[in-house]
């Protein structure tokens, strides 16, 4: 059938004759059968039996509009005429959906038609911390159903934040015969009994990857279904976040099997000793999660001692390196031979001190991205700052979580880190001190930095040396950071801090704001000086329904707006419902938090071209 | 210190509570206790983030810190809980306790790692040795070391000297292994006769 040579774009350049390929570019909206035709400006299929002028300009158009890829471009192509908008439609492989409430399944099938690859994210990000009542919604149901009959030939699904049921892993399975890609990011709903279904359906799958998504333990051996002969496909296997027992037979085999595996990461119950044994059968890899690298509990007793450095030496690619999810720091130096190399370590796991850290971090000259636990100290921090003068993203995780512990780290090593790492483009530290002079250090030290999140665990807390707000460090932060597109404040705050932000943050597009702030002002500001932003969360602070209404401009630029426990109450979402009628304002009530008035406990609201969605939970109140 | 804020709908602060948690205690014990306070949430008891793992108490497990001053807010720091639940405190009572010496033979590919706590003497020792390595270490005598088999236990001190195992009391031994060797052949032989 015709149809079938529809189902491989790109449409191939050597065609000279441009007759024929304008039939099978215009026969291609039928192609998914019952899904419909294209609405809008779309041609039927009778009118192009002949070629003429712009029929060839848009064969032109496809052939160009093809290599776009980036989706902003394409996003500013469509809107240039009816002509590129449908071209643009056809060419687009890629659909990314930041808000999977923002357009429906059917309106995002209908026009794109020949997507292979997907991305949909749903809940907000504030949900990931309990903020959010579950079951909220984000259901993957309804997309994958829609893209079954629509994207028969799709190969790739991205999705963050969603939840995703073992139904859904099945039909995904049954309907993409060239499923190549699954990666899930901070999604639920499902267990080891989806990912069996998938490993056992999807033949050409090349990337399983879960990241920090809840897996439940169905007792279904899932790795096992896997083909059990003949070479997959595999390249990337990552499952360090499931948090159950996995059969290391199976999985040994597997990776014996996989000679295109270059990402592995395993779970932490995974043995050091089993590690090795995975090791020395995949030495081409560039990506290791080392599970638990740590000695099996109950087997310590004369368990095996790998030589696990002679296994790292013989890993010549590897150039990321995570997982220590237990670590026995008395195998820390066997890495060693890999360091010079890594580009990325992930030690936010490991509970190791400065001294530890040392004896590996000292080799790591071309290190761009370092994940650690705050329990390697300032002095863990100065040593990182010594050697990884390359570094572009830290992040230090706190080890003990709460407000009122001393804070191994503190603007001294903050400080230090600006000193030696003048590249740094991204930095998320939690600690319990800061002051003002270290922050600002940094916005003059790192004029790279995109990306600035700072978490004073402590509430309110001021400068630790001056005694004053935090004012000052976050407003150089928005001054000297030119690049700036994310940030994330705390500690003690004033309107002040939110005045620099509208005034100079000209480029923010994500602000995360918690416990700060003295009025209303402080959002106004940043609402009417903040051209650029897009998604903006808020956690108690003082901000109320008039602070609410000076976004009302805006709004439909932003891809969403999160305010809990703030001073909202329902009239003011009310009042923002009516005025701006594509948005939808969802008002959140959380039974677990005492009601002493009549504030709204959580405002979520986003554009969207639905109207009100029909699977909102009993707690939601959609404002009309 | 801390400035006026506009408006209170934190947690109340003259009612603070003192709670450490001790191991094994329940953690959706201590945040139903939470869900009084305003602005409180108590983790689901049915989330199945809880049960899968099992309801830890991983903020509080074996912390002998001084009891906080202000209680847990619900989401701050923001942490996500699959870190948070997988922090686990170190187990440090069993490495503190032990002492692992890593145990070699000639021959064998693998090395292994022991602790020598839990003997109680050298015979126990030898013993499992003998288990974990399939073969037989001869008799021992003070002046001619080990007969009657081609393997000799041996091993590393403090100072770096290698030494017959059992040539020094059994504390002593204790104290100083740093790292067991089982030789094989000739070069055993010539430890062996007690240099």
């Amino acid at each position: 059938m015709s149809e079938d040579d529809d189902r491989s774009p790109p449409l191939d350049l050597r065609r000279a004759d441009i007759a024929e390929s304008s039939n099978k570019t215009r026969n291609c909206t039928g192609v998914s059968g019952s899904g419909g035709s294209v609405p809008g400006p779309g041609p039927s299929s009778m009118e192009f039996q002949a070629p003429y002028p712009d029929q060839v300009l848009e064969n032109v158009l496809e052939n160009v509009l093809q290599f776009l890829s980036s989706r902003r471009d394409r996003n500013a192509a469509s809107l240039v005429c009816r002509s590129w908008w449908r071209v643009e439609a056809l060419t687009r492989s890629d659909l990314f959906i930041g808000n999977c409430y923002s357009v429906s399944p059917r309106r995002a099938t209908a026009r794109f038609t020949r997507v292979r690859s997907v991305s949909i994210k749903g809940r907000p990000r504030f949900a990931d911390f309990n903020l959010m009542p579950p079951d909220w919604g984000a259901h993957f149901a309804p997309w994958v159903t829609a893209m079954a009959s629509a994207y028969p030939w799709l190969e790739k699904v991205y999705l963050k934040r969603m939840s995703v049921t073992y139904d859904d892993l099945a039909l995904l399975a049954e309907s993409f015969p060239s499923f190549k890609e699954l990666v899930l990011v901070c999604c639920d709903g499902f267990g080891t009994s989806g990912l069996a279904v998938i490993a056992s359906k999807c033949r050409q799958l090349k990337v399983l990857d879960l990241i920090e998504s809840e897996v439940t333990d169905d007792e279904v051996d899932w790795i096992a279904f896997f083909p059990e002969s003949g070479a997959t496909c595999l390249e990337s296997l990552i499952f360090d976040c499931v948090e159950c027992p996995i059969n290391f037979d199976a999985l040994e085999r597997l990776v014996a099997r996989s000679p295109s595996l270059k990402k592995l990461r395993l779970n932490r119950f995974v043995s050091i000793g089993q590690l090795y044994l995975l090791m020395v059968r995949s030495p081409q890899l560039t990506h290791l999660g080392t599970g638990s690298f740590s000695a099996t509990e109950g087997m310590a007793q004369g368990e095996q001692e790998p030589e696990l450095f002679t296994a790292f030496a013989a890993c010549r690619s590897l150039v990321c390196l995570s997982g220590f999810r237990e670590i026995l720091p008395d195998y820390l130096p066997d890495i060693s031979p890999v360091c010079a190399n890594l580009t990325s370590l992930n030690f936010s796991y490991a509970h190791i001190n400065a001294d530890q850290l040392k004896l590996v971090i000292f080799q790591c000259h071309k290190l761009q991205i370092f994940w650690v636990l705050d329990s390697i100290c300032d002095e863990g921090l100065q040593a990182v700052a010594s050697t990884c003068k390359d570094l572009r993203e830290l992040r230090v995780f706190p080890f003990d979580a709460r407000e009122d512990n001393e804070g191994p780290v503190s603007d001294l090593g903050l400080q230090a880190i600006s000193e030696g790492c003048r590249k740094l483009q991204s930095i998320l530290y939690f600690c319990q001190h800061m002051t003002n002079a270290a922050v600002i250090a940094m916005s003059r030290n790192c004029p790279d930095l995109e990306v600035f999140r700072l978490c004073i665990m402590g509430r309110h807390r001021p400068d630790r040396v001056t005694n004053e707000p935090m004012d000052e460090g976050f407003g150089a932060i928005v001054m000297n950071c030119k690049k700036l597109t994310r940030l994330a404040v705390s500690g003690l705050l004033t309107d002040r801090a939110f005045s620099y932000i509208g005034k100079y943050g000209k480029l923010v597009r994500t602000l995360s704001v918690a416990f700060a702030g003295d009025s209303d002002m402080g959002l106004k500001y940043v609402l009417e000086g903040c051209p650029r932003l897009q998604k903006l969360e808020i956690r108690d602070s003082p901000f109320g329904d008039a602070a609410l209404r000076s976004g009302l401009h805006h709004y439909y630029n932003m891809r969403f707006l999160w305010m809990s426990s703030c001073r909202l109450f329902p009239q003011g979402c009310q009042e923002i419902a009516r005025a701006l009628p594509r948005l939808v304002v969802e008002v959140i009530r959380d039974d677990a938090i005492e009601h002493t008035d009549e504030t709204v406990d959580i405002l979520y609201m986003y554009r969207s071209l639905e109207g009100p969605r029909d699977d909102a939970p009993g707690f939601v109140t959609i404002m009309q | 210190m801390e400035s006026k804020v506009a408006y209170e709908n934190d947690l109340n602060l003259k009612a603070t509570e003192l709670r450490l948690g001790l191991p094994g205690t329940d953690y959706s014990e201590e945040q139903a206790l939470f869900s009084a306070r305003n602005n409180k949430r108590p983790l689901p008891d049915t989330n199945e983030k809880c049960g899968s793992k099992g309801c830890t108490d991983a903020p509080h497990a074996g912390n002998e810190t001084a009891p906080s001053t202000k209680t847990q807010i619900v989401g701050w720091p923001p942490i996500r809980s699959y870190r948070k639940n997988n922090l686990q405190p170190k187990k440090t009572e069993p490495e503190a306790a032990g002492i692992y010496v890593k145990v070699s033979m000639d021959g064998a590919p693998y090395l292994r790692k022991i602790d020598l706590r839990i003997y109680k003497g050298y015979p126990e020792l030898l013993q499992a040795l003998e288990n974990m390595f399939k073969f037989t270490i001869g008799e021992y005598s003070e002046r001619e070391g080990y007969k009657g088999s081609e393997y000799v236990p041996t091993y590393e001190d403090k100072d770096g000297d290698w030494m017959l195992v059992g040539d020094v009391p059994w504390d002593m031994f204790m104290s100083s292994c740093k790292r067991l060797r089982i030789m094989k052949g000739s070069e055993a032989r010539g430890l062996g006769c007690g240099i």
